[in-house]
């Protein structure tokens, strides 16, 4: 064992990182040492090639298609060595490879760990993995997926390192391993008596061989002493509410500077000449810095423009705004998201791309004896986390490092290392907290320009914030979308056609030239993975073009699917004069388990379609679920509606019901909000709770006020003011959340970080349908109620 | 020059007085728990308090503060035990956490104000904070825990 990563070592890295987590102040020395250095290991130490060597316990089959964590980049880790540290005084150190975006995966994480580990969760503290993908396996946190994917890993990851501790134990006991079993922070002996703490065992457990992963032990869930209990306090709460938690904008490194950038406010468009003379004059304004544009379609890439640089954000901004700029605004100049809006209805009004064909659709809506037929419109949003989008980099000649918050650190690595032709190893990304996410920062492209800009001052590290405008006018945003349903009815009102056109510009559009088609990815979020049990259906894409920066966005083409599908299905309860719940049932059917390629779905969010092909008696349980728990059919005071909509995505199925109370003059209240989960095994019930509070909340924004336009291909909101967000007083005043059962601890996981939002707007559309008689089919509701 | 304290210490700024005590915090007093979030005070993300009153740090000219004693997130407690920090951690009110300091600062000082605050004192005194996570209710729950835990 290579004795510069002996104990003594690990011990000061662990020491130094409870102070530097404790602290949360980013010494520099501490924090590279800590995450970067490459010294995480169970107590004593390996080298990181050896860890990299190590590979993970395969527990999965021989097929050549693989699915969920290992089918994505990087694959899938379990090895302990990777995430853990023991240190002498007990306390466990978990490497988090997740971002920490609000959706509590450190606290789950080490949830999970711990109790396999038998550690007491008050002794182990959580770090964030730095991004390498090579090592850690995949770090992308989008797509719902971090504890879908990671919950057995992590499970593995506890219970090997718990049987090395007891392995330890029962030789330095001269006992069989048998007789000893780890229990709260020590491994016992419980016919001597004998205990030693996990510190002092680490030193030796760390010499001995990981075990088998089909040689590993696992709790039961009756022994679970964190795994799916409730009111288990967030590991950053004493740093967050006291100020101490370092957010990717909190990062101070010595001699940073920090600046701001004027982009092109058209997409695509181009610096055409610039004039910095007053700028320059602002006292404290170092520099000025050009950012030569990508062209579109320009993915992650920085869109370019004219960068002032300052010794302070106050006098980057001033600076800025005294920049005269003339642009040319390229291709999208004449994008005027009103006629858009004209260009995707014609769009829907024409046969597409057929993209789910089952039975004859046409045949069956023109021998139907009702044809009811509905158009929504879902438009542009934009993510807005309250932190926006800052990275601090440095850059010399042979090394790139960039703090920041990031959804996926290893794009950053990949594209700086591109840019600077610099080696994977010497782009180092270190993640911190984010501000939010929501989709927004899975797109580094503000970690580019801020490392472009420390080029450009000589390896100066400098600080790159989006304002709150550049945020809303330079991002990544949510597609609009035009949604055509039609539908033919028999003479008992029984749905027996279903026709849905979905016509929106597509993500892919950022990467390849001229794409116009939504994606299978795009499509199996709720257009074609619709379960009703019509005979005829079939799904046509016509195409769109985009004309903007396109991203994910929470839960991204689930919104506009769910919201017409499931409107369109309350329509469809109301032509037939049927309650919307009875009806909804009625369309789901009898009880199946669809074959995703009955549904044309070539997506099933990277899963197993063994495990996770769409169950339709899971959608009708939380159907049934959240009428019982909401009081479906209550009687109301006059005004009020309830509405409920459905929606399975990421794996998970939700349901809504909402009450709403629209008064004189059109003004909406929402008194109540019931939503149901089935996401399989709960883990973490409090955090799942916390993720539907704020996705109901969320759903409400947009479906309420949430828009982005555009005049002259220029996004026309700027700040909270023209792009609300719901705010304290319009949320609903209850939120209760229902989560079903679990039926164990080994079934499939489904996400949970974004599978609230989708039925939220179509349930407040359809209570307002029950309240007032008015359908809402464009989005926001804004003053429709007026 | 402006002189004002900050957290209880004495603090001079020389600079440019328009700079917004924001950014005084966050670039040059190396006090980041103060977020920026809109820089128009539509969002509230960056409250703090000005001689007790809750204030927003984005809009205030450090010029304009001179003689006033300014409290950030950091220095609300010396221990994270002022009662609305307390309720904050008893209900996991936090996801992302970036608004939270904000939130806190503003609750405070509605407390301070209205020791048993009415759900229409929490609409009025805390509508100019935004949250994005949406976490509001809890919000809500906190601040009527911290009330009680004031009151026993």
């Amino acid at each position: 064992m290579n004795a510069h990563f002996g104990n003594d070592v690990a011990n000061d890295i662990a020491d130094e990182i409870t102070t530097q987590i404790a602290n949360l102040s980013l010494s520099r020395r501490g924090f590279l040492r800590g995450l970067a250095a490459g010294s995480f290991v169970l107590a004593t130490g390996i080298r990181p090639a050896q860890a990299q060597e190590a590979k993970a316990p395969e527990t999965k089959t021989q097929e050549t298609k693989k699915y969920a964590g290992e089918a994505m980049s990087g694959g899938l880790r379990d090895d302990p060595r990777l995430f853990l540290t023991i240190a002498d005084d007990g306390t466990v150190s978990l490497l988090c490879n997740r971002a920490e975006m609000g959706q509590g995966v450190r606290t789950s994480w080490a949830m999970v760990v711990a109790d396999e580990l038998e550690a007491e969760l008050a002794r182990l503290i959580v770090a964030q993995a730095p991004g390498d993908e090579a090592r850690y396996g995949n770090q992308n946190t989008d797509g719902s997926r971090s504890m879908r994917h990671h919950f057995q890993a992590l499970r593995r990851i506890g219970a090997a390192a718990r049987r090395m501790l007891e392995e330890e134990a029962a030789a330095r006991w001269n006992v069989p391993v048998a007789q000893v079993r780890a229990e709260r922070h020590e491994v016992v002996h419980a016919a001597s008596g004998r205990r030693l703490g996990f510190g002092a065992l680490a030193r030796g457990a760390a010499q001995r061989p990981v075990p088998a992963a089909d040689a590993l032990v696992f709790k039961t869930p009756a022994q679970f002493r964190y795994i799916g209990r409730d009111g288990i306090g967030l590991v950053d709460n004493l740093d967050i509410t006291t100020g101490k938690a370092v957010y990717g904008a909190d990062a101070r490194i010595e001699g940073m500077v920090f600046a701001v950038v004027a982009r092109p406010p058209v997409y695509g468009g181009k610096l055409k000449r610039y004039d910095a003379s007053r700028a320059v004059r602002v006292p404290g304004v170092l520099q000025v810095v050009v950012i030569e544009p990508t062209p579109i379609p320009s993915a992650f890439q920085p869109l370019g423009g004219v960068a002032v640089i300052a010794e302070n954000t106050y006098a980057a901004i001033k600076g800025r705004s005294l920049l005269d700029i003339e642009w040319d605004d390229g291709p999208n100049a004449g994008y005027d998201s009103a006629r858009y809006r004209e260009t995707l209805e014609a769009a829907a009004g024409q046969p597409g791309k057929v993209v789910r064909n089952n039975g004859d659709a046409d045949a069956a809506l023109a021998r139907a004896a009702r044809r009811v037929e509905a158009t929504y419109y879902i438009p542009h949003l934009a993510q807005a986390p309250m932190e926006p989008p800052t990275a601090t980099a440095r850059v010399t000649a042979d090394l790139c490092e960039v703090w920041c918050s990031v959804q996926a650190p290893e794009a950053i690595r990949s594209d700086l290392s591109k840019r600077f032709k610099l080696p994977l190893d010497k782009v180092v990304v270190h993640p911190l907290l984010l501000g939010g996410g929501f989709g927004r920062k899975s797109k580094p492209d503000f970690a580019s320009e801020a490392a472009i800009l420390s080029r450009a001052m000589n390896g100066r590290p400098v600080k790159l914030t989006f304002t709150r405008e550049d945020d809303l006018q330079n991002g990544f945003l949510h597609t609009v979308s035009v949604e055509r349903l039609q539908a033919g009815l028999d003479a008992q009102g029984r749905a027996q056609a279903w026709l849905h056109r979905t016509v929106a510009p597509t993500i892919q559009s950022i990467f390849m030239p001229g794409a116009k088609q939504e994606g299978a990815f795009e499509l199996a979020m709720g257009a074609v993975d619709m379960p009703f049990a019509i005979p005829h259906v079939r799904v046509e894409n016509p195409a769109a073009e985009a004309h903007t920066r396109l991203g994910w966005f929470r839960s991204v083409s689930n919104i506009p699917h769910a919201f017409a599908v499931q409107s369109f299905a309350a329509e469809l309860a109301a032509a037939a004069g049927r309650d919307p719940k009875d009806y909804l049932l009625e369309l789901l059917g009898a009880d199946r388990v669809i074959d995703p390629a009955f549904m044309s779905d070539d997506w099933l969010y990277g899963e197993d379609p063994k495990r996770y092909a769409y169950d339709t008696a899971r959608l009708r349980g939380v159907i049934e679920r959240v009428a019982q728990e909401a009081g479906w059919g209550r009687s109301l005071p006059p005004g009020h509606g309830l509405g409920i909509a459905a929606h399975r995505s990421f794996v998970t199925y939700a349901a809504v019901v909402v009450e709403v109370a629209v008064g004189a003059g059109g003004k909406l209240t929402i008194p109540r909000v019931d939503i149901a989960l089935d996401c399989g095994a709960v883990i973490n019930p409090d955090r799942v709770r916390a993720q539907l509070e704020g996705a109901v909340i969320q759903g409400i924004s947009l479906a309420t006020v949430g828009e982005i336009s555009f005049k002259a291909g220029r996004v026309e909101q700027s700040n909270f003011h023209n792009y609300p967000v719901t705010r304290i007083g319009a949320a609903p005043k209850q939120i209760h959340t229902h989560l079903v059962t679990p039926t164990g601890f080994d079934a499939p996981l489904g996400g949970v970080g974004e599978p609230g939002l989708p039925p939220v707007a179509p349930a407040l559309a359809n209570a307002i349908f029950a309240a007032t008689g008015k359908r809402i089919r464009r989005l926001p509701i804004g003053e429709q109620l007026a | 020059m402006t002189t004002f304290t900050v957290n209880g210490s004495a603090h001079r700024h020389d600079g440019d007085p328009e700079m917004p005590l924001l950014w005084y915090l966050r670039d040059l007093a190396g006090l980041t728990g103060t977020k920026y979030g809109c820089g128009a005070g539509l969002c509230g993300t960056c409250t703090v308090l000005v001689d007790g009153q809750a204030a927003r740090a984005c809009l205030l000219p450090v010029g304009q503060l001179g003689g006033r004693a300014i409290t950030t997130i950091e220095g609300l407690s010396a221990d994270g035990m002022h009662p609305v920090q307390v309720a904050w951690r008893e209900l996991n009110v936090a996801q992302c956490g970036y608004c939270q300091a904000g939130q806190i600062m503003q609750a405070a000082a509605l407390l301070a104000k209205a020791p048993r605050p009415s759900d229409a004192d929490i609409d009025a005194a805390m509508s100019g904070n935004l949250c994005r996570c949406g976490t509001y209710p809890r919000i809500r729950a906190a601040i009527l825990r911290a009330a009680e835990g004031a009151k026993s």
